[in-house]
């Protein structure tokens, strides 16, 4: 496909089988209303948010019920009307177990969020509309869950000249950000404007992966009203890395331990920006989002509308349950996703998917000692060598390991999918960057 | 060609006696004095360089002995008899220890717990307690079996038997390797003197701990209630009291309905026990994930 402008090829990646024609042309389908919610109370990176809410407080749909607990927070609001229940206990999707706001539906389903739309938002200045979008709650939907306003408010000595929308996709099976560039195009390029607007750049482009071609034509289609260049990129996982976008689409990189905005990018998923028009335009906060809900064991697989709260058992409802065994339920993608012990996982705001292997395309494996044969090299996108570092994670030799920039592995996946001696590399690396951390920790807490 | 074999062979003996001298003479000009009480209190000292007394290893503990002062009851896998011939050699009385022993507060072998799913990662508590799940077992606070205390023990006192670590008091020289790096801080050094422990470390609803686990503390109160002044409260969990333990005969007196209050010595062999279920009539089904 040919590119409006010059792009760059990463370095690494790899091509797993990507099981997306399962569910891509599937229109996405809204869920119906559920009788009661357990809404996450913490759904974003950062500060968690705190209650605002009482047992037996009736709430609007878009109500508040718990306000951000610090800058880099977003605040959570009701998926319905209806009444405020317990605070209870809900598994998380990282394990263990997180504090949730019980909201018992009404059936009325009925509006209320207190904020009023701004239609014209050409007109209006920057800070309402970053205040706006703090208020709405929006964080990074693509995964990572980073309150978006916080990205949006780059300090003044950055200077940013780039906004990249992230349509790329490259997580297999996940069909979500591609239905939705499809069915709300002129969301997402509308909502790419007003952040547009907001960081005072000009330069939008969007990446989407060349796999998508319906959505591509759509995209071109509105494109050049919102100032959006869109721009087909290679399929080639893991093109929709933050660092990766960036430098297929601007040749910049990104040092290590450095962001974005050190080289005058902004990224932001397309999901963000089809929510921050919402949040503008409607006067409406985050409280659904697009999900993937898929794998051979569901019986209909597709996209559907969630609201926050809803649990995975629900989802798979929804999705007429499953015709197959499932062996492992992951919520994200396979190369990401974490695999799931329990059902009762909430979708929140970064829930891209809920996929389900049988067990016979699942692998049980045992680690075995690494040969050297540098696949993990070749292939790891952050220029890392993860056979090496993960054996210095092995004896427990942090200090090597960070010293072998372990803290810039983004869990991608990559290397532990071509590694022939079976070697479970990402866990690894998890664990030194747990172990670093913490110490990091330590030593801050010391000097205060 | 002799010449130059003799030639060689000269030149080659000349620069070694040189050589020789000039090592000679430095080793005796820059002698570092060792106090030769550092090197026997170092010998006394069991060597394992555990760094439980808060030293670099033994011999840096030694040197602090005896030139900072420092009290050599503070290794605590010294036995009595060494602390003694310690004090004749620095001259100085040991202070008095008491002592301790690492109990893992957890009954949930893999034959008495519940499993939330299979876990195909690495074999390490530490690496486990990282993914969702935490390493298969469905309690969220018990011990995970794969034995990153075993392995850090310098003395081989913890045996991992049917997924659950145990302490072999015997062994232990509460040096407290166990302790800090077990993920689920499961482990603390309590006095040995104690032959009854609260094998539970679990904060879920009491009602539900049952659903995980076949000895779980239920928080009843019950052994509280018999005599206060032996059990008590702390930090959410049913404890022995440790300033004031009871006898073993405590655990008959009390009854505790699930068990989780047990003598040392029993809970050792029970966590030996293999599965005791009949194996499954079915053929082994697919493994799944726990459904409701
Ligand atoms: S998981 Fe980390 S080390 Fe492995 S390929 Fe990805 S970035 Fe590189
Ligand atoms: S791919 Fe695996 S075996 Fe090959 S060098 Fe990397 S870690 Fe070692
Ligand atoms: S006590 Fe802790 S470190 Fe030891 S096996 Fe159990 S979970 Fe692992
Ligand atoms: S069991 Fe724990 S405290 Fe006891 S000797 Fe071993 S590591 Fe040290």
């Amino acid at each position: 496909m040919n590119s409006p402008i010059r792009t760059w090829r990463f370095h690494g990646g790899v091509h797993p089988a990507d099981g997306k024609a399962l569910s891509n042309s599937v229109p996405a389908q809204r869920a119906p209303l559920l009788e009661r919610y357990t809404v996450a109370i913490q759904q974003n990176i950062g500060a968690p948010p705190k209650p605002v809410v009482q047992k037996g407080d009736t709430v609007k749909k878009g109500q508040l019920i718990a306000e951000p607990g610090g800058f880099v927070s977003a605040p959570v609001h009701a998926p319905t009307s209806g009444t405020v229940g317990d605070i209870v206990e809900v598994p998380g999707a990282n394990g263990g177990a997180i504090p949730a706001i019980e909201i018992i539906s009404d059936g009325k389903d009925e509006w209320g969020s207190g904020l009023d739309p701004i239609p014209n938002w050409k007109n209006t200045d920057r800070e309402i509309l970053k205040k706006r979008i703090a208020d709405a709650g929006i964080v990074g939907m693509g995964g990572a869950a980073f309150p978006t306003h916080v990205k949006l408010s780059p300090p003044p000595e950055k200077v940013i000249d780039t906004l990249i929308l992230n349509g790329a996709e490259c997580e297999p099976y996940l069909t979500a950000d591609h239905r939705l560039m499809l069915e709300r195009t002129e969301a997402v390029l509308e909502g790419a404007a007003i952040a547009a607007k907001i960081l005072r750049v000009d330069r939008v482009f969007l990446g989407i992966e060349e796999n998508k071609p319906d959505a591509i034509a759509a995209l071109n289609e509105k494109a050049g009203q919102y100032g959006v260049t869109v721009v087909p990129l290679h399929v080639r996982y893991p093109q929709g890395g933050e660092k990766q976008l960036i430098y297929a689409l601007t040749g910049r990189s990104v040092a290590t331990g450095g962001l974005p905005m050190d080289v005058g990018c902004v990224v932001q998923n397309v999901g963000s920006c089809a929510a921050i028009r919402d949040a503008v335009v409607e006067g409406h906060p985050l409280i659904e989002r697009y999900t993937t809900v898929t794998g051979t064991p569901v019986a209909n697989p597709g996209t559907w509308i969630l609201r926050f709260g809803t649990t995975v058992e629900q989802a798979l409802t929804f999705a007429g349950g499953v015709k197959a065994r499932a062996a492992k339920v992951i919520m994200g993608g396979p190369m990401m996703g974490f695999a799931q012990t329990s059902l009762g996982v909430t979708v929140t705001k970064n829930s891209s998917g809920i996929l389900l292997l049988q067990w016979k395309e699942t692998a049980e494996y045992t680690s075995n000692p690494c040969i050297r044969c540098g696949r993990c090299v070749r292939a790891c996108p952050m220029k890392l060598l993860p056979g090496p570092v993960s054996v210095m994670v092995e004896s427990e030799n942090y200090d090597e390991a960070e010293k072998n920039y372990v803290m810039d592995c983004m869990e991608c996946g990559v290397c532990t999918f071509v590694c022939p001696a079976k070697r479970p590399l990402v866990q690894h690396f998890r664990r030194a960057k747990a172990e670093i951390n913490a110490k990091r920790r330590a030593a801050k807490a010391k000097q205060a | 060609m002799l010449i130059t074999i003799l030639v060689s062979a000269g030149v080659v003996a000349a620069v070694g006696l040189i050589l020789g001298a000039l090592i000679g003479f430095t080793a005796k000009k820059f002698e570092v004095q060792t106090d030769p009480k550092i090197e026997a209190v170092q010998e006394l000292l069991p060597g394992a360089n555990c760094g439980g007394c808060g030293y670099a290893g033994c011999a840096d503990f030694a040197s602090a002995i005896v030139t900072k002062g420092a009290d050599p009851s503070g290794c605590s896998a010294c036995s009595d008899a060494m602390l003694a011939k310690i004090a004749e050699v620095t001259g100085k009385a040991a202070g008095k220890k008491e002592k301790m022993t690492a109990v893992v507060f957890c009954s949930g072998s893999f034959s008495r717990s519940a499993r939330a799913a299979d876990y195909n990662g690495i074999l390490d508590c530490r690496s486990a307690s990282i993914v969702a799940g935490g390493g298969g077992k469905a309690c969220r606070f018990g011990c995970l079996g794969y034995g990153s205390c075993a392995r850090a023990c310098p003395f081989g006192a913890i045996e991992i038997r049917d997924g659950l670590a145990v302490v072999h008091p015997e062994l232990c020289r509460a040096c407290g390797k166990c302790v800090n790096v077990c993920p689920r801080k499961l482990i603390r050094l309590v006095p040995a003197s104690a032959p009854i422990h609260v094998y539970c470390n679990s904060l879920e609803k009491p009602a539900k701990r049952r659903k995980f686990c076949k000895n779980p503390c239920l928080a009843c109160k019950k052994c509280i209630r018999t005599d206060e002044n032996h059990m008590q409260m702390q930090a959410g969990l049913v404890r022995v009291n440790y300033s004031n333990p009871p006898e073993a005969s405590f655990v008959e007196q009390v009854k505790c309905p699930t068990g989780a209050l047990q003598v040392e010595e029993i809970h050792r062999k029970i966590a030996a026990l293999k599965p005791v279920e009949p194996a499954p009539k079915a053929a082994p089904a697919p493994k799944k994930e726990e459904s409701k």
